[in-house]
């Protein structure tokens, strides 16, 4: 009984880790999507935000500093795409794929040319980090170990998600946003300025994508790596569109996705089972879960259109 | 004046200007990075022009590309996305490395089974997306993003099982010398290039059949319509789901067929993956830049195989090999936005036109 009860510990504790990533890359994703612009060049964006976390821990070596500077990288990159998308009308898609060559070009290039042609940054010391909640006030190894002693802010991103909702139901930016995403023109007619709303919303993406970023390499490891990002950005945008386009659904499938990572991370030390086809199992639950249950998913109408404003 | 008025109209004019933006760009970050542009990109033309083993080279890392981005911008032209590319791909790779390697059959039957084993596993990937789209409604750019990383993560499955595995290695076993599509040696000699494969040709053949199918036959008609407006086409009397499947059946094939030539010609043997290889995606800059024509892919193909061959060359004067990727990035994001630039010039045309 004791052990299931540290397994089950650790699963939390794994679960924790892998979560906030991807939530708060697909929180991001949910205001783009939302608004009618598709984001794909979330894992870019993530990319940069890593390196920048990394990169900015190093040199200030305050762990909040640099997660917040990680955010405005990602910003960066979600004003080039919403100025790309939404000032110059280019296909969206495109322009998404467009900055999942550069996020991770330039991090890359600027790794290399920063720190003796390396592609890793040096190791961080713990104290850059972000720091963890309640650390040694628990025995190590114990559950509420576990549970409760993760980084801040793992906790923080859930009440992030509470707030994303709150925005997206309870306020008026929340109600345009979303009406912006379904009928842009109708919008527009009533005084709304839908250029606005949509480089908010991507602008919005991209921070909360460079955060999600700097979580890997601020929390989970301390430094940045070629291998930090791999496919986060589209797990997160997965997420997304199981959870039906909403906060909470994408909160719902990040859970979820976290979970299998956990179960991935703790049966790989087992090593009954190949890790690779453990891996698999996030990406075929969500096929199978589509198929079943989901179905159709309502996409914003307006979700990928080009909205030319009238004179 | 109508001659100039059709150079300034084509697409054409408008990828150059983006291509050489992208360097500028790339020079500003070279520049930044205490890197001479100059040194770094004189580095990147002679590895690609000054001896003719460098271009057979390139056209070794062209035919793979060729073969996705024609898989991209088939897709494109019949008005679905292959973003999956990337998993069929894999796939393809796969099956053609693993028949290649248990198979014991006589030479050119041996290429010939594994390439078509490749295509039609190439193909069933992508129908799987396109069944879920067509039935049940699933977004498939979801669907191909799921269905990447499953290759992604069977493929380095199938690569560490007993038999295909080699021993203290991170690859598999060698594929066979029958199923290789390696030029007969004494050209490879000739040419001063080991890896030099036939891939260069099948992409050729790909690029020109893929064109006829779409410019001249009744089912690149049917298809091009359903993209262009499924509702008309399918009032007009043609099964539009029928063709969206038809459409990513073909696109997936020739991801497919393009793993296949990587594996059975240029590699010989597939390793394990630490994060995507990118074909597919690079595939979509590809078609992109090929203006979504499959002539065009064949150039772009070409273009994208001397940038990739040209940057690996690069750390030998310590710049970072990636300048490649912020090029690349910055020509699609130019290419995505030139309507702007090509409403701007030809107003400022019709402007001195008329004074």
């Amino acid at each position: 009984m004791n052990g299931l009860i540290k397994d089950l510990g650790l699963l939390i504790n794994a679960t924790l880790i892998a979560t906030p990533p991807l939530l708060l890359a697909a929180l991001g994703s949910c205001f783009s999507e939302r608004c009618g612009v598709v984001n794909i060049g979330i894992e870019g964006m993530m990319t940069i935000g890593a390196f920048t976390g990394a990169v900015m821990g190093l040199t200030t070596g305050n762990g909040w500093i640099a997660f917040l500077c990680a955010g405005l990288a990602g910003a960066l990159f979600g004003l080039i795409h919403a100025f790309v998308c939404i000032s110059c009308h280019a296909d969206q898609t495109i322009a998404g794929t467009a900055i999942n060559f550069l996020g991770p070009g330039l991090a890359l290039f600027l790794c290399k040319a920063m720190y003796n042609n390396s592609s890793d940054t040096p190791a961080m010391d713990p104290s850059c980090k972000l720091p963890k909640l309640f650390e040694g006030v628990f025995p190590t190894g114990s559950f509420w170990n576990n549970v409760l002693n993760v980084y801040a802010v793992a906790y923080l991103v859930f009440i992030l998600a509470f707030v994303c909702w709150f925005v997206f139901y309870k306020t008026k930016f929340g109600a345009h946003l979303r009406a912006v995403g379904e009928h842009p023109e109708a919008c527009e007619s009533l005084g709304i300025d839908v250029y606005k709303v949509r480089y908010t919303c991507v602008i919005l993406s991209g921070f909360f994508a460079g955060l999600g970023g700097a979580f890997v390499t601020l929390a989970t490891i301390n430094q940045f790596r070629p291998s930090v990002i791999v496919g986060q950005g589209f797990i997160a945008i997965a997420a997304v569109i199981f959870g039906k386009f909403s906060p909470e659904g994408a909160t719902k499938a990040c859970l979820l996705f976290g979970l299998c990572s956990g179960i991935k991370s703790l049966a790989a030390q087992s090593n009954v089972v190949s890790p690779n086809l453990i891996s698999m199992i996030p990406y075929v639950v969500t096929i199978i879960a589509l198929v079943l249950f989901v179905g159709k998913a309502h996409t914003p109408a307006a979700n990928g259109k080009i909205f030319v404003k009238s004179k | 004046m109508n001659k100039k008025k059709s150079i300034l109209e084509s697409n054409v004019l408008y990828t150059i200007v983006a291509i050489i933006a992208g360097f500028l760009v790339g020079a500003i970050f070279l520049l930044i990075a205490g890197i001479s542009p100059a040194v770094a990109y004189g580095k990147l033309f002679d590895s690609i022009f000054s001896k003719p083993k460098y271009l057979v080279w390139t056209l070794v890392y062209a035919s793979p590309l060729i073969f996705t981005g024609l898989s991209v911008a088939f897709s494109f032209r019949t008005g679905v996305f292959n973003i999956g590319a990337e998993g069929q791909f894999v796939i393809g790779s796969l099956v053609a490395c693993v028949l290649g390697i248990v198979l014991k059959l006589p030479p050119v039957l041996h290429a010939l089974v594994c390439l078509v084993a490749a295509a039609a596993a190439g193909c069933i990937w992508s129908l799987i997306v396109g069944v879920l789209k067509v039935k049940r409604g699933i977004h498939e750019v979801l669907s191909f993003i799921m269905f990447n990383w499953i290759a992604f993560y069977l493929s380095n499955y199938v690569v560490n099982l007993p038999g295909i595995h080699r021993e203290s290695s991170e690859a598999t076993l060698d594929i066979a010398e029958n199923a290789r599509l390696l030029l007969p040696e004494g050209i490879r000699k000739a040419l001063d290039c080991n890896a030099a494969h036939w891939g260069i040709l099948f992409a050729v053949i790909a690029a020109v059949v893929i064109w006829v199918i779409i410019e001249k036959t009744t089912l690149g008609y049917k298809l091009k319509a359903v993209g262009f407006n499924r509702n008309c086409a399918q009032y007009g009397g043609i099964n539009a789901d029928g063709s969206v499947l038809t459409a990513l059946g073909i696109s997936g094939l020739l991801s497919g067929l393009g793993g296949a030539v990587q594996v059975l010609g240029m590699a010989g043997r597939l390793s394990q993956f630490a994060g995507q290889e990118g074909f597919g995606f690079e595939g979509i800059t590809v078609a992109l830049i090929g203006g979504s024509n499959p002539i065009g892919c064949i150039f772009s193909g070409i273009f994208y195989g001397a940038m990739k061959y040209g940057g690996s060359k690069l750390s030998i004067v310590k710049a970072p090999s990636e300048v490649v990727d912020i090029i690349m990035g910055c020509v699609v994001l130019l290419i995505a936005i030139s309507h702007v630039f090509k409403v701007f010039v030809l107003n400022a045309a019709k402007k001195k036109e008329a004074k």
